[in-house]
């Protein structure tokens, strides 16, 4: 799982309202070498939720002085997008959990696929 | 009607099916069709959602044309094939009737290559097609960015089917109409549901061969007769059947107020 996928995800439990961000327990985390695409990635900038990302990267250990406010005019910057690419693109999480911040469910990652599915009594 | 049993989501739950070859080639293909149908502004990169992904073969297109996609599916077992295959998009397992567990205005479109009709099926007792179908297009709706599009190639079983789809769809928010490539062949013959989050955007450029489904409020009259036959021995059969005769050159016999009526009873 990319972090720019955990920036998307919520926890869909029955009952939780936000059940975001995800808290990301790792135990296996991989870097895999992608392509650099300025475009792509300022267009999903304003859609990140920044200070999620930055706590994301952070915990996994893969922040690399991302400043904590998103830069005014990140589009401009190659520097700063390369390393936000870096952080989204090719930090990837292989195994361990994602925790719902309100109930507290997991759910487990494996082989680098988070498993979604809810119990019948979650739906 | 197709038979039953030649239905793959007739055989068994979405968690235990395989393709072959020849399907490979025929989903390749649908895929290009629905990212066409998505109408993405061109030369930018997107970012999609897959839904029923299996073993990514959609996503592969995608990330040939440069986009990037999540792929979602149930079965883990092509999930697993997706990743031997190595996709380079990111994978989750996921209900497609549980809903789509993605924050609002995430994606630029959505395609689904031959799933949604899974989701009319009560695989188990708890399942209720309807509220699975609802609980589905709703949080897709949410998840989808305003003015993004989401195209669901199906093989629809039924009108009611259709409608069940339809319904859900329109009840979450959605508008939007279906595309069917090659109507006059039963073999080739592809549907497309269109379906346009917020702003209702103007149905996909007509191809050749493409008939185009303008709204759902004429859906279904439409689909009666895309589909050609009617019930057979009824009088719109006999009334096809004479048309169809007449066409080839055959003597057929005048149309009356007799035409395909009852006999009198007789002992």
């Amino acid at each position: 799982m990319k972090l720019l996928t955990h920036n998307m995800l919520t926890s869909h439990v029955k009952g939780v309202t936000k059940g975001y961000p995800l808290l990301i327990k790792a135990t296996e985390v991989k870097f895999n070498e992608v392509e650099f695409n300025p475009e792509f990635i300022s267009r999903m900038i304003p859609k990140l939720e920044w200070s999620a990302l930055i706590h994301a990267a952070q915990e996994l250990g893969h922040r690399q002085d991302l400043p904590d406010d998103l830069l005014p005019d990140y589009d401009k910057n190659e520097e700063f997008l390369k390393k936000v690419h870096k952080a989204l693109l090719e930090v990837e999480v292989m195994e361990g959990c994602l925790k719902c911040p309100e109930s507290g469910r997991e759910f487990p990652i494996s082989r680098g696929i988070p498993n979604m599915l809810l119990n019948e009594d979650e739906v | 009607v197709m038979a039953s049993s030649r239905r793959p989501e007739h055989t068994a739950p979405p968690e235990v099916v395989s393709v072959s070859s020849r399907m490979i080639e025929i989903q390749t293909q649908m895929s290009e069709r629905a990212v066409e149908l998505l109408n993405l502004p061109e030369g930018q990169p997107c970012y999609l959602l897959d839904v029923g992904c299996g073993s990514g073969l959609s996503g592969d297109y995608l990330s040939e044309e440069g986009h990037y996609w999540v792929g979602v599916d149930i079965s883990t077992s092509m999930l697993d094939v997706a990743l031997d295959r190595d996709v380079e998009g990111d994978l989750l397992v996921g209900d497609m009737g549980q809903g789509m567990p993605f924050r609002p205005g995430t994606f630029d479109g959505c395609i689904s290559i031959s799933a949604l009709q899974w989701l009319c099926n009560a695989d188990k007792r708890t399942h209720s097609p309807p509220k699975r179908l609802y609980t589905f297009f709703s949080t897709l709706y949410s998840s989808l960015s305003r003015g993004a599009r989401a195209v669901f190639q199906l093989y629809p079983e039924n009108s009611e089917q259709l409608e069940l789809i339809t319904t859900q769809a329109m009840r979450a928010g959605f508008s939007g109409g279906m595309v069917v490539d090659y109507p006059n062949s039963s073999k080739a013959k592809k549907f497309f549901l269109c379906l346009f989050a917020g702003v209702s955007g103007v149905l996909p450029k007509v191809r050749k061969n493409t008939y185009i489904q303008k709204c759902f409020e004429h859906f279904l009259c439409r689909f009666k007769n895309m589909k050609g036959k009617s019930a057979k021995k009824g009088k719109d059969w006999i009334l096809e059947k004479k048309e169809r005769r007449r066409r080839q050159g055959r003597g057929v016999r005048p149309d009356t107020k007799y035409t395909g009526r009852q006999r009198r009873p007789h002992f």
